[in-house]
């Protein structure tokens, strides 16, 4: 296996090393491709598709897929960011997305992508699920209402914090996130300081009593697009 | 009871050597056990077997015959496939539940009785029909249904049910069944009579290469639809590191419409273990799983039987066939109710005991499979192949059928059809030569391949079934005249909501978003550019979609779209005002109304 493997996205070319998957090498070679529930710091997840590529004319998930000696990848086509837009449109929809009142609001990665993808309000039409908020930890709460199922916090829990205190129960529109508890998640050993506490995309899983600490203009995506770090060229080394 | 739930859970648990890998094993027997598993069982099986006490909720919570609430006596489940519907289960479930006194998804205060439905359990060709606990009834009519609540009140047994018994293996008395076996036709390679032994003691005293060989030379591909050559998925399982392989015979069959598994596992379960066992000698496996869909649990007995036999007879254990160091077994693992578990990589995480979500890919299972070791997932009727064409020789096999599609297939046809059932075909056959061969010749539409197939027009039935074609697992359901083919569409697609396992967007949301608009055509209220929207989202969950079953769910919309496109237009009407028509003022404000309790004022304009 020899050290560089030549690819290209969008027929520019880039060279990557024999096990990374094509996010990884893209973003080394500082190509944004949009993602929600991929984490550098976790196993790649792949549910929520809006990484999606064309390799080789078929899709696959950037975030799983390993980069191939001369693969043919592509990204930024005017079809794939259709399929992207759709698939955060439907994210939106399926739960309940209040930005204006929600403290995640300007460093949500939800948010942030429809502000890239220009969307104002989904096409399809919202399904208004009734869901719950778990709040009976003294320090972390859970609003699964704003929960997009990424497994962020599953994955944190178990193969960074060593707890596996979360899980996903049910299935289809019915699968949910749950905690190794019948009591909530007080009932977990879960701890603020837990990366589980602070992987969350979105304004699911909050800390309490630090909201609005920087005020809404300041915050991450108030300023800069979602994905600008990477295409500034300042994309960190995969790991 | 004098048995704590404690003590019930570690009793299961020992028998499975507190494995948490045996999970299925284990939740089905404390299911079974006290009717539902509690919180405290949870707790119970997670302390047992070492790991957390969401892996166990997950478990429950994700397959349709387990639950937390526990359930009646006798779970009574209605099959509500779409055949079932056309042939009175309306009726039929009406009839259950006024004799209950119960609705659907509901206990018996007593305790006795739960009434459920449930998607296709592979009786398409004697519907409507039902599961009672594990006892399947076929052709069921108001009356029956009526008859059995009243007998079962009488004796709680529902093996008593069963009075006149069908045929073939059917009347065996460990299957005790009065299921029909509904045979149309009987090709040379599946419903031939077959030696046992033959094939495999062939097979061993040839190289495991050469019988991989073997396959590639008979053109073998995956009958389960995908059509996956055999020869080279074994070759690449053979080749991968591992300390263990493993094969994995995918009787999970739910594609809603097929049955003709159900007529081999009944009829041909030689076939196939000798077909899992050769499939093993390739490969270089010494244990085979055999996973059987929770609905087929009334043959299981019958399969255990025909293993012991095997075993006894030196097909199965040390030495197979008395080849020096080749040992193999096979044990049967038993579902629980979920479509997505016919997908290979979910079938692997449920025998893994884990819910039945998909695994990413690659590694493909023949790298990287069951527990992580190289895996061959192989359909029923391929392995029946398999040991045939070791009897018979690649070259007899390969000369069978069309020239890019070797072979035959079976097909299960049912719906409006003079004659369902099985029927062994030569691929090359064309879908009028089918329809005329069950007395359909008035179809109007043909769903071919299930639900996550195509539904077909008379334009296509000079179409042929093979791979580079009408390619199917083998479901074929034929729609009169009379018959709405957008209604049709619509329960497939309530089908697909119900079976996604919900991992990725496009499937667990898309789906639900696609069924919204087609019923709102259906209602007389769609507009032109609602076609659009449907082909637009389609498309999307088409591409994006993580495995098949996301990837094939939006067909039954995209293909009517395609193939029935007038039935459409017919219905959508032109938005002549421009407002948006997705806004119901009614239905906007109705919970306002109900809390104010009163009528809202724009209700007198």
């Amino acid at each position: 296996m020899s050290a560089t493997i030549t690819f290209t996205i969008d027929g520019v070319e880039i060279k990557g090393r024999p096990g990374q998957t094509i996010m990884q090498a893209a973003e080394e070679a500082g190509v944004y491709i949009p993602r929600l529930c991929h984490c550098k710091e976790l196993v790649p997840f792949g549910s929520c598709r809006v990484c999606t590529v064309m390799v080789n004319g078929r899709p696959q998930s950037a975030c799983t897929q390993p980069i191939a000696e001369g693969a043919v990848v592509e990204n930024n086509t005017a079809k794939l960011q259709h399929y992207r837009r759709n698939l955060i449109e439907m994210l939106f929809v399926e739960g309940n997305h209040f930005c204006p009142f929600c403290e995640k609001s300007g460093n949500c990665e939800l948010q942030a992508l429809a502000y890239r993808f220009g969307i104002l309000a989904p096409k399809y039409p919202y399904l208004f699920p009734n869901r719950e908020v778990d709040a009976s930890h003294k320090d972390i709460l859970i609003d699964h209402n704003r929960c997009v199922l990424c497994a962020r916090c599953v994955r944190a829990s178990r193969d960074l914090d060593g707890k596996g205190a979360f899980g996903f129960v049910g299935r289809g529109p019915h699968k949910k996130l749950a905690v190794d508890s019948d009591k909530g998640l007080g009932g977990t050993s879960v701890e603020a300081s837990d990366k589980a506490a602070s992987l969350c995309p979105v304004g699911s899983i909050l800390r309490k009593r630090v909201g609005y600490a920087i005020p809404i203009g300041q915050r991450l995506y108030d300023r800069k697009p979602i994905g600008s770090d990477i295409e500034g060229g300042n994309g960190s080394p995969g790991k | 009871m004098s048995e704590t739930v404690e003590m019930a859970v570690r009793r299961i648990c020992e028998a499975y050597g507190r494995d948490r890998t045996r999970m299925m094993d284990i939740v089905r027997d404390v299911q079974s056990r006290f009717g539902g598993v509690s919180g405290a069982a949870m707790d119970a099986i997670a302390r047992e077997v070492s790991t957390h006490r969401v892996e166990v909720e997950s478990v429950v919570s994700f397959y349709a015959f387990f639950s937390e609430r526990t359930k009646g006596k006798i779970v009574i489940r209605v099959c509500n496939d779409v055949i079932d519907q056309m042939n009175g289960m309306d009726r039929v479930a009406r009839a259950f539940s006024e004799e209950l006194g119960i609705g659907f998804g509901e206990t018996t205060a007593d305790g006795k009785f739960t009434l459920e439905y449930t998607p296709c359990i592979g009786m398409s060709d004697q519907a409507p029909a039902a599961l009672v606990n594990d006892v399947v009834v076929t052709n069921l009519t108001s009356d029956r249904a009526r008859a059995i609540v009243r007998r079962l009140r009488e004796n709680a047994d529902p093996d008593r049910l069963v009075e006149k018994l069908g045929d073939g293996n059917n009347a065996h008395h460990l299957v005790h069944a009065m299921v029909m076996n509904n045979i149309g036709t009987r090709g040379p390679v599946i419903f031939a009579p077959f030696p046992s032994g033959e094939a495999l003691r062939k097979a061993v005293a040839m190289t495991p290469t050469e019988v991989i060989r073997d396959m590639k030379t008979a053109r073998l591909r995956g009958r389960g639809g995908a059509g996956f050559p055999t020869g080279m998925k074994w070759e690449f399982c053979r080749a991968a590191p591992g300390k263990k392989r493993y094969v994995i015979c995918n009787a999970d069959e739910g594609e809603p419409g097929t049955f003709k598994d159900r007529v081999i596992l009944t009829e041909c379960p030689d076939l196939l273990f000798e077909g899992m066992t050769i499939a093993g000698y390739a490969i270089g496996s010494d244990t085979g799983i055999l996973y059987l869909r929770g609905e087929y649990a009334y043959l299981r007995a019958l399969l255990e039987h025909v293993l012991a036999e095997r075993r006894k007879s030196g097909l199965l254990g040390q030495n197979v066939c008395g080849k020096a160091g080749f040992h193999f077994d096979i044990r049967i693992q038993m579902g629980a109710g979920a479509y997505v578990c016919g997908e290979e990589t979910a079938l692997i995480s449920s025998c893994e005991g884990l819910r039945g979500d998909p695994k990413n890919r690659p590694p493909f299972p023949a790298q990287k499979g069951y527990l992580g070791l190289p895996t061959v997932v192989n359909n029923v009727e391929t392995l029946c192949c398999v040991a045939r064409i070791l009897e018979k020789g690649a070259g007899w096999f390969a000369q069978l059928g069309s020239k890019g599609s070797p072979g035959t297939k079976l097909l299960s046809i049912s719906g409006d059809c003079k004659s369902p059932g099985v029927y062994e075909v030569p691929f090359g056959i064309t879908l009028a030569d089918v329809l005329k061969m069950v007395g359909a010749e008035d179809a109007a539409a043909v769903q071919v391949g299930g639900p996550s197939g195509q539904m077909v027009g008379p334009k296509d039935f000079g179409r042929i079934i093979c791979y580079d074609d009408l390619a199917t697992g083998g479901s074929i359901m034929v729609f009169g005249p009379e018959r709405n083919v957008l209604k049709v569409a619509e329960q497939f697609l309530e089908f697909f909501i119900d079976e996604s396992c919900g991992y990725c967007t496009p499937c667990r949301v898309g789906n639900v978003l696609l069924k919204e608009r087609l019923s709102r055509i259906i209602a007389g209220k769609g507009e032109p550019a609602d076609l659009d929207y449907l082909q637009d989202l389609g498309e999307t969950i088409k591409t994006t979609s993580r495995c098949g079953l996301g990837q094939t769910s939006a067909n039954p919309v995209l293909t009517t779209l395609k193939n029935f496109r007038p039935v459409y237009e017919a219905l959508v009407r032109p938005n002549v005002d421009g407002l948006q028509p997705t806004f119901e003022l009614h239905a906007a404000v109705s919970d306002a109304e109900r809390i104010a309790g009163r009528a809202s004022l724009h209700q007198e304009y």
